[in-house]
């Protein structure tokens, strides 16, 4: 095809497969055993989990105090990691909810697993900020209850905004997901011979009968929840900044962070989903559903909010300068300069430099450059959250009390814990339920939708 | 069969727009409860159907209004009357912190309300039971057929009239769907019951373990085990293991003062006087020690009579004439240095101790052997 009509949409699924053949093929992995891959990838993960488990248990027995982080950089890897998940966890969101309300059909084939990502994502986030209050047993305190102390949580603290906001999101997440799978689980019960997974898919689909009485209030339930999503998504990571933003530390103390962090969260979240929807379109034979114009779409809004990051960076450094202020100057120099520019230029390689290559059409659409490139900006956004961190606190206003910091490999093990089980929970879920939504596919291939001449008036 | 009841009459459709003209015909003649069933939502069926939109919105509006005003109420509470904190030199009600948890609660309890309502008030689910599980018709409308579905509970149903009403406008695989009979099951079945009670326990067990067990053990609490110089036990601090320390050699305690006396006899300390006076303070020191360290020998009264009486050597009396008409010196004596198998009390007791003792050692032998004259007015 030399030209395109541009007239006509692109269908967001190619070759018209009927509603049977989309069961089958969404639910194969569900109905088959698992092959080589997988076992080698979940041995991988699992191993990934228990050895940094460990580190975690060891952790738990001996405090905190065996973390890198000390005076005067008080917050190391804990946080680093806790704001690194957290954005990842925001490209689910934004797939599900804003590209729904923007009515960006091409989200449907990618949306569940978006999702899915997002809640796993939320839980190894969830992780850090528990364990580094060091008695993580006692965290119910993190919540206003009447006590016996007769004493409240500090509501105008942004680390009680915090735990707000993490705990909605991942609530209202996972209950946008559950909301999702209800009518494929009702399609699953319906197909399967197994008695036991029968069991399961009824108790999980909670008697789903698509009815079409019961659809009119389900539309509209999915959209109010994309609703509430969309702005509880800007508000998540905007929460998230306002941890640096309301303190005075040279670096933190300023009011570009919300847009920025949104956007790194953006980013970073849409490289981790681009690079694992890549393998499980190659393992599980989705590429008509999964299509590589979706991923093309999803390299475009990575080019877009990693510009947007870039943007960032630079302005940081224009009213560094322009405030005149000795200290955020001085903070922003030494970020380039001082002995973290290892750091610093790792970050602005990967998130700004590489990503442009983006631009270029064949690097979109094809799976090994752009995989690589997710990688990198993911290694780039990570180094992000060390810099604006470690930088910050390592050399504030006194110079006396100024301080490096090295992590220990108990920090090193536990972030190899938050992956281990955020890959090992991919893998399970592959398996377990189905990674692209049924009901949705099959309302957006071509002729699933009445041709509106009114049957036959 | 014929003896069962009827739920409903089905037919299935193949295309979207077959659903749309039979939804429009089957209003058209009259039915009001039906439905129709598709595997995904049908655009345009709810005006086919002719049931209006979905008013779940409004529940929606009313669930997230309420938690944005209970928060907002519950912060200004909290914050401003129950338990005000000064912090960073702001008012106790600085509503703009107050946005952010505001903001969060009002999405958690519409969202979670709305799929509340969604779920167990306009679904009724959990639902399970439903008669239509498990027909043939469920399982095509599952994947990719269409299906009709008339009642029996409509007003004008009749299962031979419906049937071929579907048959007019096209369906297929027409049948009827049986009520199937069911299992009543009593809540007062005494398994079921211990099954509840079962649970009950053991969730007080482990809820009990839980807050009042676990969270005082290691590695939960270190209190048990504190790296901290303990008297009595190892510690390796020191060179030689103990976590006890000597005093330095040649040291002496505070208020010490040598004894002069040592291993002398008798009549060298005789001419010693007790340099405290006969007051209540003094008396009532000297009763506190000697109830600690005499009486357990010597007995509350002096007599002797203590539970060592018996045993050999016989505690002596403090009552004897010997011990009577000695000076106070002699008796110092004695509690510095010991006798026979009386230890040394210079340890246990201090110089002020001692001499209180004595005193009270001269209203034992005086109150014990009181003669008539001591009582006043005789």
């Amino acid at each position: 095809m030399s030209t395109i009509d541009y007239t006509q949409e692109l269908p967001t699924v190619e070759g018209k497969p009927s509603a049977q053949s989309i069961d089958d093929v969404i639910s194969k992995p569900l109905d088959t055993k698992p092959g080589n891959l997988w076992k080698i990838l979940i041995t991988i993960t699992s191993l990934m989990l228990l050895v940094g488990g460990g580190a975690l248990g060891w952790t738990f027995y001996k405090g905190i105090g065996v973390w890198g982080n000390n005076n005067p950089v008080g917050w190391g890897f804990d946080i680093v990691n806790f704001v690194f998940w957290v954005g990842i966890g925001h490209a689910g969101t934004l797939i599900s909810a804003v590209l729904f309300l923007l009515r960006q059909r091409w989200r449907t084939g990618i949306a569940r697993f978006a999702e899915a990502m997002t809640i796993f994502a939320v839980m190894c986030a969830g992780i850090f900020p528990a364990i580094h209050t060091g008695r993580a047993w006692l965290d119910g305190y993190l919540f206003p209850y009447p006590n016996a102390n007769n004493i409240w949580v500090n509501f105008t603290s942004p680390l009680l905004w915090d735990v707000f906001a993490v705990s909605t999101y991942f609530t209202v997440s996972a209950i946008f997901w559950y909301v999702g799978l209800m009518p494929d689980f009702a399609t699953l019960r319906d197909r399967t011979t197994n008695t036991l997974k029968k069991n399961i898919y009824s108790i999980l689909s909670l008697g789903w009968r698509h009815s079409s009485r019961h659809w009119q209030h389900y539309e509209k339930a999915y959209m109010i929840l994309a609703g509430f999503a969309t702005p509880l998504v800007l508000s998540v990571h905007t929460i998230v900044s306002f941890d640096f933003a309301v303190s005075v530390i040279p670096g933190w103390h300023t009011t570009i962070f919300p847009p920025y962090f949104v956007a790194g969260a953006v980013f970073s979240g849409f490289a981790m989903v681009q690079n694992v929807l890549i393998f499980v379109r190659q393992a599980f034979n989705l590429k008509h559903i999964i299509t590589i114009g979706h991923l093309e779409k999803m390299n475009q809004v990575m080019l877009l909010v990693g510009t947007m990051v870039g943007y960032a960076y630079a302005m940081e450094f224009f009213v560094a300068w322009y405030s005149g202020n000795q200290f955020e100057t001085f903070t922003f120099i030494n970020r380039a300069l001082g002995p973290y520019a290892w750091a610093y230029w790792t970050m602005v390689s990967c998130n700004v430099i590489f990503p442009q290559l983006f631009w270029i059409k064949k690097i979109r659409t094809t799976i090994l450059p752009m995989f690589i490139l997710g990688v990198v900006v993911n290694i780039g956004m990570w180094f992000e959250r060390f810099v604006i961190i470690v930088t910050s606190l390592s050399r504030d206003y006194l110079p006396s009390s100024w301080g490096m910091y090295t992590p220990t490999i108990y920090d090193l093990g536990i972030l190899m814990f938050s992956f281990g089980l955020f890959f090992t929970n991919v893998l399970l879920f592959v398996r377990a339920l189905p990674a692209v939504s049924i009901a949705e596919v099959k309302a957006v291939v071509d002729g699933a939708q009445p041709s509106h001449k009114g049957g036959h008036h | 069969m014929d003896t069962k009841k009827i739920h409903s009459v089905t037919a299935i459709f193949d295309t979207p727009d077959d659903i749309i003209m039979a939804s429009q015909e089957t209003v058209k003649a009259g039915y009001t409860k039906f439905d129709t069933n598709t595997p995904y939502p049908v655009h345009g069926i709810e005006k086919a159907m002719n049931i209006g939109t979905s008013y779940l919105g409004y529940f929606t509006l009313f669930l997230g209004l309420s938690g944005a005003a209970f928060a907002f109420a519950f912060i200004y509470w909290v914050a401003a009357i129950d338990y005000p904190l000064i912090i960073g030199g702001k008012p106790f009600f600085s509503w703009p912190a107050f946005i952010p948890v505001t903001f969060e609660v009002t999405v958690l309890s519409a969202a979670v309300g709305t799929v509340g309502v969604l779920i167990a008030g306009l679904f009724k689910f959990p639902n399970n039971s439903h008669t239509l599980h498990d027909t043939d018709y469920m399982k095509k409308v599952s994947s990719d057929k269409f299906g009709v579905c008339i009642v029996s509970i409509d007003p004008m149903f009749d299962e031979a009239k419906a049937k071929s009403f579907l048959q007019g406008i096209g369906g297929k695989d027409i049948e009827t769907i049986y009520e199937p009979e069911r299992k009543t099951i009593n809540a007062f079945e005494p398994k079921f019951i211990m099954g509840l009670i079962l649970i009950a326990l053991l969730t007080a067990g482990a809820t009990y373990f839980a807050l009042n067990k676990l969270v005082f053990m290691q590695p939960f609490t270190w209190m048990a085990e504190q790296n901290k110089l303990v008297p009595q036990s190892k510690n390796v601090m020191f060179g030689d293991g103990y976590g006890m320390r000597t005093p330095v050699e040649g040291t002496v305690a505070r208020g010490f003062t040598p004894y002069e006396f040592k291993g002398m006899s008798d009549s060298a300390v005789k001419n010693l006087s007790n340099p405290l006076p006969v007051s209540k303070q003094v008396l009532a020191k000297g009763k506190e020690k000697f109830d600690s360290y005499c009486s357990p020998c010597h007995g509350y009264y002096g007599k002797g009579d203590s539970r060592m009486n018996g045993q050999f050597p016989n505690p002596p009396s403090l009552h004897s004439d010997k011990v009577t008409n000695w000076a106070d010196g002699n008796i110092y004596h004695v509690i510095v240095n010991g006798q026979n198998v009386m230890p040394s009390y210079a340890k246990q007791l201090s110089k002020d101790e001692r001499w209180s003792i004595i005193r009270y050692i001269r209203v034992l032998q005086r109150s014990q052997n009181a003669k008539d004259s001591d009582v006043e007015g005789k």
